[in-house]
């Protein structure tokens, strides 16, 4: 895919987020349109040997979705892959849905991790990757969380372990959004320079733009090619509800009503980003 | 009634200690099978230098998680996912206590595989006091679904349980004594996950038992044969799932029933067999385990006679449960 086609694949995966939330009125949508451009890079060439046809195949590199609540854009994301129709989208949180609120590989295809109690995940992508190294596997997993999330103390329990056993084959991505539900990250417990605190977990760290899907792709090469015997991590700089003006400026935007008259002036302003492309 | 265990119970420990046994397992199943992977949270300690020798031998297998649970329990159950057969272990309190977020969600509810040993549960821990005791694990274990809960009474039991449990899909979990235990099976028993065994036969009442208290029970239906009161005595290893058709028999043929567990009474084996009888049968069930209390430091000794936990008291017990029979 070309630079432009990845931001329209972008685009498309918040419109297709928007609408998802809009039929449930409600959703998490500043963390979901948070994370649509490395959703975009993941799974458009990042992540290698996956198969929408064969979600499960066991040496596919694998994504954690830690920030479980951010299950919505990642449905839209896999709907545009081809691992399930498009019109399961609006079946969001619906009794009896494939589509929970939050991240679950039981009832989504293509879903690695039930996630949703937060700071869980990284300790899930250890086990993946620590398997993977011992069963001689050559894939590579990763692992999505929020920067409040990173607050959970067993973030770091699980930092520690990716550096002991030398997962070189994680890489972590940190959305540093900047907010959480009751304000800004700096408000409720400040977690200082996020990439200076997983090197001194043993990590190397990039911090990268956030929105700039071309500097994202950069990145991960970079850690890929750096990383030697340890983990990886990304740090995303980036705008909670980035990519949609409305919401970004939104003071608290975390959790929040979507309504038509919203969810229709967001799709307008990405109908032009998309038109503009 | 079916007895589908060998008893060798005499009243005399163990010949090796479970320990011992358990490590001896471990490398037997290590070497047996590349996918078998044992995660400790800096309590490897507690099964003694065997299972360093271990380490030595399988350093890929078994691991060092350092004091970290949490991380150990969501580490352990996406191994699962990739094959791997993960054995885990730290005390009963912290591996339940302080992980039972992570045993629910990263482990049960993505359904994933743990067998989770918790070591040295309720007043086993003697002199490291009531900030160790677990009196609350089999509580909350009941309530994760399609967990299944163990209390071990010795090491047969405990190593011919896990040996089958390994190779299975799910959620075990072990509280399991890890010294001073009394030997009551005979190497040779086989276990049935949702089976009790019937360890002595009689009809005035029943004790129903798990784990520690199993032995202390027999010695209490010693004391209550002296005085012509025969009881029966069940070892309900298997918590979840419960032997209803057991608890169900026991009530019937016996009409009142005692249990005795090392754990508190509310969430636990007393509560889930009441819970039973009350919807089938209601019948009069006397449950011995602590109330609304905290554990305390002490010695065995000590803590058995503050908690209740001696033949004396269980036999007394007995006779308050019979006396409240309806007929």
């Amino acid at each position: 895919m070309t630079v432009n086609e990845l931001k329209k694949f972008a685009t498309d995966v918040r419109i297709e987020t928007v609408k998802c939330l809009e039929a449930r009125t409600f959703g998490h949508i500043g963390g979901c349109l948070s994370i649509a451009d490395v959703l975009t890079v993941l799974y458009n060439g990042e992540l290698k040997n996956i198969d929408p046809a064969d979600p499960k195949k066991l040496d596919r590199d694998m994504l954690v979705v830690s920030k479980g609540h951010a299950g919505p854009a990642v449905f839209a994301t896999l709907a545009l892959k081809g691992y399930f129709p498009l019109d399961w989208l609006p079946t969001l949180c619906e009794g009896g849905t494939r589509l929970p609120s939050h991240c679950d590989r039981i009832r989504t295809p293509g879903i690695d991790a039930s996630t949703g109690s937060l700071g869980q995940g990284l300790s899930l992508a250890n086990g993946f990757a620590h398997a993977a190294k011992i069963k001689n596997l050559k894939n590579r997993i990763y692992c999505l969380m929020g920067d409040g999330e990173i607050q959970e103390g067993q973030i770091w329990e699980a930092a520690m372990y990716a550096h002991q056993y030398k997962l070189n084959n994680l890489i972590g991505i940190v959305d540093w959004n900047k907010k959480q539900i009751d304000g800004t990250i700096d408000e409720c417990i400040s977690l200082l320079d996020i990439a200076e605190k997983f090197r001194a977990f043993g990590w190397y760290a990039v911090t990268v733009k956030g929105d700039d899907i071309e500097a994202i792709q950069e990145a991960f090469k970079q850690v890929r090619e750096n990383q030697s015997d340890k983990p990886g991590v990304l740090v995303l700089d980036g705008v909670k509800g980035s990519g949609v003006k409305c919401i970004e400026k939104m003071k608290f935007n975390h959790m929040i009503p979507v309504d038509k008259e919203l969810a229709d002036r967001c799709l307008a302003e990405l109908e032009a980003v998309k038109n503009s492309l | 009634m079916r007895r589908m265990a060998k008893i060798i119970y005499n009243g005399e420990y163990e010949k090796k200690a479970i320990t011992d046994q358990f490590v001896e397992n471990l490398g037997g199943m290590l070497e047996k099978d590349p996918d078998v992977i044992y995660l400790d949270a800096d309590l490897m300690f507690a099964f003694g230098a065997g299972l360093w020798d271990l380490g030595d031998k399988y350093p890929e297998r078994v691991i060092r998680c350092g004091i970290a649970e949490a991380n150990m329990v969501g580490t352990a159950a996406a191994m699962s996912v990739m094959g791997m057969k993960p054995i885990i272990h730290s005390f009963a309190s912290f591996i339940t206590r302080r992980a039972f977020d992570q045993i629910f969600l990263s482990g049960a509810y993505g359904r994933k595989t743990l067998n989770i040993i918790g070591s040295e549960p309720g007043y086993k821990q003697t002199y490291w006091g009531g900030t160790h005791m677990a009196f609350e694990d089999i509580a909350m274990m009941r309530t994760v679904p399609n967990a299944h809960i163990f209390d071990i009474v010795d090491g047969v039991q405990f190593n011919k349980l896990i040996s089958k449990t390994v190779d299975m899909k799910g959620i075990y979990y072990y509280r399991t004594p890890l010294a001073d235990n009394i030997a009551v099976y005979d190497e040779d028993t086989e276990f049935e996950i949702g089976k009790g065994i019937v360890l002595r036969e009689g009809n005035d009442a029943s004790i129903i038992a798990c784990g520690r208290l199993v032995t202390i029970s027999l010695q209490a239906a010693e004391l209550l044969e002296e005085e012509g009161i025969h009881v029966r005595v069940v070892d309900m290893f298997t918590i979840k799932p419960l032997d209803e058709a057991l608890v169900l028999k026991c009530a019937q043929e016996t009409g009142a029933i005692v249990t005795a567990e090392n754990h508190s009474v509310y969430g636990g084996l007393g509560a889930a067999v009441a819970e039973f009888l009350g919807e089938n049968d209601p019948t009069v069930v006397e449950r011995i385990g602590t109330r609304d209390e905290f554990g305390e430091v002490g010695s065995e000794a000590y803590l058995r006679e503050r908690f209740g936990f001696t033949p004396e008291k269980i036999a007394e017990r007995v006779k308050e449960a019979i006396a409240k029979k309806k007929d």
